[in-house]
């Protein structure tokens, strides 16, 4: 299985400049990836576009030679940013974390999430806290590919190293393919086994 | 938790809850009462003309003996039914056009925007007595011109509270978890929309009465015979100069009681369904 970006191209709108243009990339199964790259040369476009958020202007996001699938689940599961944004605020975390599959207790218990947190509202956990939910969320049998868009940016020292270890057991266990969007050029070395520098491969002429 | 910590949040929970439930109580009951009310009770009777409030007549009696309390029952229930009907139809206009236009954007959206807008510009109690008169005034006129006239502003909340969980990250990811649009839908837009809507509605009332009200009292609603604060009011008014002050008093502090109860249902009820506070 592959995930694959083929020329890819994305502007919003006719009027608006290229945020990518031709961009070319191929994640093998289980493989992990990272993406660098300045704030704002569109590496949270990229990730969107291939998790299925947004249709690419050009170009084609394939996995497995096919299309994303438009309906149903994506096995290309992407986890933001942040958390608060992407729970809703009127479910209780128990409902949350259930929405798309049932985590065992196993897992839960790598994760650090405790069991009296479910009856609770979600501005009654902390970002790091939401994140673990977000996370275990996106974990489903059917995920083949997660997409992590600085996941781990507003989390402490310690909540990091617990989730990268836990994301890259999984990834080693089930042969789940990583993209990781940061910052964190350490992190980046650390966790994945391959470094993209998306200015490089995005060819648009920027004004220098 | 603690048993204390446990026992001093279900007080606070409980006290929200009685309080509206209490409110809720008392506009039943007068709305039941008056509907089951004799009409003798609130006869004429010429021997007891202009009594003032004493232990047989609550409320005294209006020039033409009729006892004030229980015309302020019959008044207020009148009121209720009309409230409630206005209330009613307008808050689904409201919900209709709000979530349509929120869904279809587009002309659509527009259409829906300038309505609101022509609507919200014109002065409200114009509106109404136009509706009203052009509809032969009377009950019939009354609510519907009440029902035509307090949709705008719950279309607007509708509409943006629609469009504001549609591009939510939370929704996209519940697609994404391969849940389809009736879904989504039901599971998370409803829920965030209902708690608005429904207090919104409930709120709806205490404008759709007074507005009752006030058309009734400038001669553009109710008719004369009929039991009704406003009708009740404006005759006071010709009373009030010489010293008859129960004939006014006591039909607007009902009224008024009968707002303020509506409010305190409509602030409880946020209080309790709102995540940030449901809790507490």
């Amino acid at each position: 299985m592959q995930l694959k970006a083929e020329n890819v191209c994305f502007r919003y709108n006719e009027k608006t400049p290229w945020i990518l243009k031709d961009v070319s990339l191929t994640i093998e199964e289980g493989e992990r990836v990272a993406i660098v790259g300045p704030s704002g040369y569109g590496k949270s476009t990229l990730a969107r576009l291939l998790a299925g958020y947004k249709r690419p202007s050009s170009g084609s996001i394939l996995l497995d030679e096919k299309h994303l699938p438009m309906q149903g689940y994506n096995p290309v599961q992407m986890i933001y940013q942040h958390p608060e944004l992407a729970v809703n605020p009127r479910w209780k975390m128990g409902q949350i974390l259930n929405e798309a599959w049932h985590p065992d207790r196993e897992l839960l218990i790598e994760m650090g999430i405790e069991e009296s947190w479910m009856t609770r509202w979600p501005q009654e956990l902390s970002g790091g806290e939401l994140q673990r939910f977000c996370i275990a969320r996106a974990l489903g049998p059917e995920t083949k590919y997660l997409i992590c868009d600085e996941i781990t940016t507003m989390l402490d020292v310690i909540t990091q190293a617990q989730i990268w270890n836990l994301l890259l057991d999984v990834s080693k266990k089930r042969k789940l393919g990583l993209l990781v969007i940061t910052h964190n050029i350490a992190l980046a070395n650390k966790v994945c086994t391959r470094v993209i520098d998306l200015p490089k491969i995005n060819r648009i002429d920027r004004i220098k | 938790m603690t048993k204390r910590e446990w026992n001093l949040s279900w007080n606070r929970r409980t006290k929200v809850a009685l309080l509206a439930g209490i409110a809720t109580l008392y506009l039943v009951g007068i709305f039941i009462w008056g509907l089951c009310l004799d009409p003798a009770l609130y006869g004429v009777n010429y021997s007891e003309k202009l009594i003032a409030p004493c232990t047989e007549h609550w409320f005294g009696t209006d020039f033409m003996g009729r006892d004030m309390f229980y015309r302020c029952i019959k008044g207020l229930s009148n009121s209720l039914i009309v409230g409630v009907l206005a209330a009613g139809v307008s808050s689904i206009l409201a919900l209709v056009l709000g979530i349509t236009a929120a869904i279809f954007g587009g002309w659509i959206d527009k259409f829906v925007n300038v309505c609101v807008d022509l609507c919200m510009g014109l002065p409200h109690l114009v509106l109404l007595i136009l509706i009203s008169f052009m509809l032969g005034k009377g009950t019939r006129g009354v609510t519907i011109a009440v029902a035509l006239t307090h949709w705008p502003g719950l279309t607007r909340i509708v509409r943006a509270e629609v469009m504001q969980v549609r591009s939510a990250q939370y929704v996209q990811a519940a697609y994404k978890m391969g849940k389809t649009k009736v879904q989504v839908a039901v599971t998370h837009i409803m829920p965030h929309v209902l708690p608005s809507y429904l207090i919104g509605l409930i709120l709806l009332f205490p404008h759709a009465i007074m507005h009752e009200a006030s058309i009734t009292f400038l001669g553009f609603g109710l008719p004369k015979e009929m039991p009704a604060i406003g009708v009740i009011l404006s005759e006071a008014m010709n009373h009030i100069a010489m010293g008859k002050w129960w004939l006014a008093l006591f039909p607007g502090m009902m009224l008024l009681i009968a707002v303020l109860l509506f409010d305190v249902i409509g602030e409880q009820l946020k209080k309790l369904w709102n995540p940030t506070s449901g809790n507490e």
